[in-house]
């Protein structure tokens, strides 16, 4: 079936010791990562969409253009698609304006100085544009290389796990350059990426892969919250909650704020989290992630603890951790669903089953955007 | 004392010499490098043994076979009589074509080697930023060899000026047309004119350090300044 609004993807290729079996429907908008442990194929997968892997009975078709179909393929200089590596690959015999000289000169459209200026801004290029990469930071050349993928004007952004060769420091000064392209470009991202805190920052869908071959498939919200996803994460498990600032008690500098579907009509106690005030604007989306080993349950509710957000929820489902002692509990809050991660004799002990009512007791709520 | 009018002359003959054949090379060598260094067909190995054969076979060797195919009879010989050239032995230009083939590994090499450094991944960046094989090439390749095209020059002209055993075969002693700077040392060693013999051969000593001597420092600047530049753009 051709799709207008989605990307299909059918790939089978073998190599030594390797196979990769993929065939997929992605949303055709928004970021999809794919995520997987190393060597579980997602470069592969990455390769394959951009043509740089040939896989000879493959099948790609992009918001119904088809890129490949077979022995068919278009090569890669003709598809609209932009591709960040690894490691930024900056063409070393060009300085950073040279760089993204080299992708306006052969932009599908033309590159107006706005939008030039625009993607500078957006990436904090202005002052480094006269360097050659050998005087960029690591950060920086990372920069770079997006800025000049973003300028082909691509239809498909491609990003092989961006981060990876950089360090804690400057992974945290690109994610914010990442979540600001995320909402200001129009146009969908394919994202590999191993780390559990980049698909909790940056994923709306996740394909995970495993061994080659896709494990799970969906809404970002409804993979992580599935106990039985097959990755496990294990102190990593944890729900991603989307929702608004909606309120601001700078006495004690907390922001509160509120998820789930239909706003309106839920209980603002059961449907909002306070969390640290990060100055970010009233009414701004934002992604708040829940470890499941920051939640609790009790039974009943208690007014004297340290805990800022105890919501009544009931039990959905429980499953065994990948720990021997430890289970992990789907709860529903009405408005969402919360995990927690606790002991086997806690859920013994509280008799834990489907339908129970329990108060969810949230440690700690990050907020990730 | 100094040089003699003939001296200037073979002088004159040998830069010419080397210079035409130094830029044809650079024509010739650098597809077959890019070749060399791309291709995963069988033939690489073959080809790649014919291309250097010149630098272990003897330079009579290489003459003889050449002074076959370009007289009369041969092959080539026929084809530039039938083109209304002549033939080939003995003039200006079969010392050229002798000498491409004397010195195209010293060329190819350098070449290869820079092509094959540059990896697979600055042409697949700059697929993915629309440049066809061409454009990659040209905007990639050739730039990010530039070091290899300077060591080849310089060997590809250096070893030209320094070719004997295919000159006598091909060229022959013939002033104004073959009789190059190492042909006319062997004159005048042969006449006992040793004071003359020492200008060329001192000269030839002198110009063949200060080349190597260049390409050395040339080399080690290069490698010093990548190692102080930060590391990991193209790598992984």
């Amino acid at each position: 079936m051709l799709s207008k609004t989605s990307i299909d993807v059918r790939f089978n290729l073998k190599r030594s010791g390797f196979s990769l079996n993929v065939d997929v429907s992605i949303p055709g908008q928004g970021v999809t990562v794919i995520f997987g442990h190393s060597g579980s194929g997602k470069t592969s997968l990455l390769r394959c969409i951009a043509g740089l892997e040939k896989s000879p009975q493959g099948y790609l078709s992009v918001h119904g253009a088809v890129w490949q179909e077979g022995k068919r393929v278009i090569p890669t200089h003709k598809r609209p698609l932009g591709y960040v590596f690894q490691e930024a690959s900056l063409f070393d015999h060009l300085t950073a304006q040279g760089n993204l000289n080299y992708a306006i000169k052969r932009s599908s459209d033309t590159v107006t100085s706005n939008e030039v200026e625009h993607i500078i801004s957006l990436l904090g290029l202005s002052k480094v544009l006269d360097r050659f990469p050998s005087q960029l930071s690591g950060g920086e050349r990372q920069r770079v290389a997006i800025a000049r993928a973003l300028l082909v004007k691509p239809k498909l952004l491609l990003m092989d796990e961006p981060l990876a060769s950089l360090d804690v420091a400057r992974k945290q000064e690109i994610l914010p350059y990442l979540e600001s392209l995320k909402q200001a470009l129009n146009i969908p991202i394919i994202y590999v990426s191993h780390s559990p805190d980049e698909v909790a920052r940056l994923a709306d869908h996740i394909v995970a892969l495993d061994q080659g071959n896709v494990v799970a498939n969906g809404p970002m919200n409804e993979i992580l919250s599935d106990l039985n996803f097959p990755l496990r994460l294990g102190e990593d498990t944890g729900v991603v909650l989307e929702g608004d600032v909606v309120e601001r008690d700078t006495q004690w500098h907390l922001m509160r704020v509120q998820f789930g579907a239909d706003k309106g009509t839920l209980n603002p106690v059961n449907s909002s989290l306070w969390v640290r005030d990060s100055g970010c604007a009233l009414d701004k989306p934002v992604r708040v992630r829940i470890l499941a080993r920051d939640v609790s349950l009790a039974l009943e509710h208690h007014e004297n603890t340290s805990i800022l957000n105890v919501l009544p929820g009931s039990v959905v489902e429980i499953a065994s951790d990948v720990d021997d002692g430890m289970d992990l509990v789907k709860i529903d809050v009405g408005s969402t669903i919360i995990l927690a991660r606790i002991s086997k004799r806690s859920v013994t002990h509280l008799e834990l089953v489907a339908n129970k009512q329990v108060w969810v007791q949230i440690k700690s709520a990050a907020l990730v955007q | 004392m100094g040089f003699t009018d003939a001296d200037w002359s073979a002088i004159g003959l040998t830069i010419k010499l080397a210079s035409v054949v130094t830029l044809l090379l650079l024509l010739i060598g650098t597809p077959i490098a890019w070749w060399l260094a791309r291709t995963r067909s069988a033939w690489k190995g073959p080809i790649g043994a014919i291309v250097a054969l010149p630098l272990v076979l003897p330079p009579t060797v290489l003459g003889f076979y050449l002074l076959l195919v370009m007289g009369p009879e041969g092959p080539i010989g026929q084809l530039t009589q039938w083109l209304g050239i002549g033939l080939l032995p003995f003039t200006f230009w079969g010392l050229v074509v002798a000498s491409l083939f004397y010195s195209l590994p010293f060329v190819v090499q350098p070449i290869q080697n820079a092509f094959e450094a540059i990896g697979d991944r600055p042409f697949e960046v700059a697929a993915t930023l629309r440049a066809n094989a061409w454009g990659q090439f040209f905007t990639v390749a050739i730039p990010l060899a530039k070091p290899g095209f300077i060591t080849a020059s310089i060997l590809g002209f250096a070893h030209t000026v320094g070719e004997f055993g295919v000159v006598l075969m091909i060229g022959g002693n013939i002033p104004e047309e073959t009789r190059v700077i190492s042909v006319q040392i062997y004159d005048h060693v042969e006449s006992l004119e040793y004071t003359q013999a020492h200008w060329l051969a001192g000269g030839m000593v002198v110009f063949s350090f200060v080349v190597l001597l260049a390409l050395y420092t040339f080399n080690r600047n290069r490698s010093s300044s990548a190692s102080n530049g930060s590391s990991m753009r193209f790598g992984g």
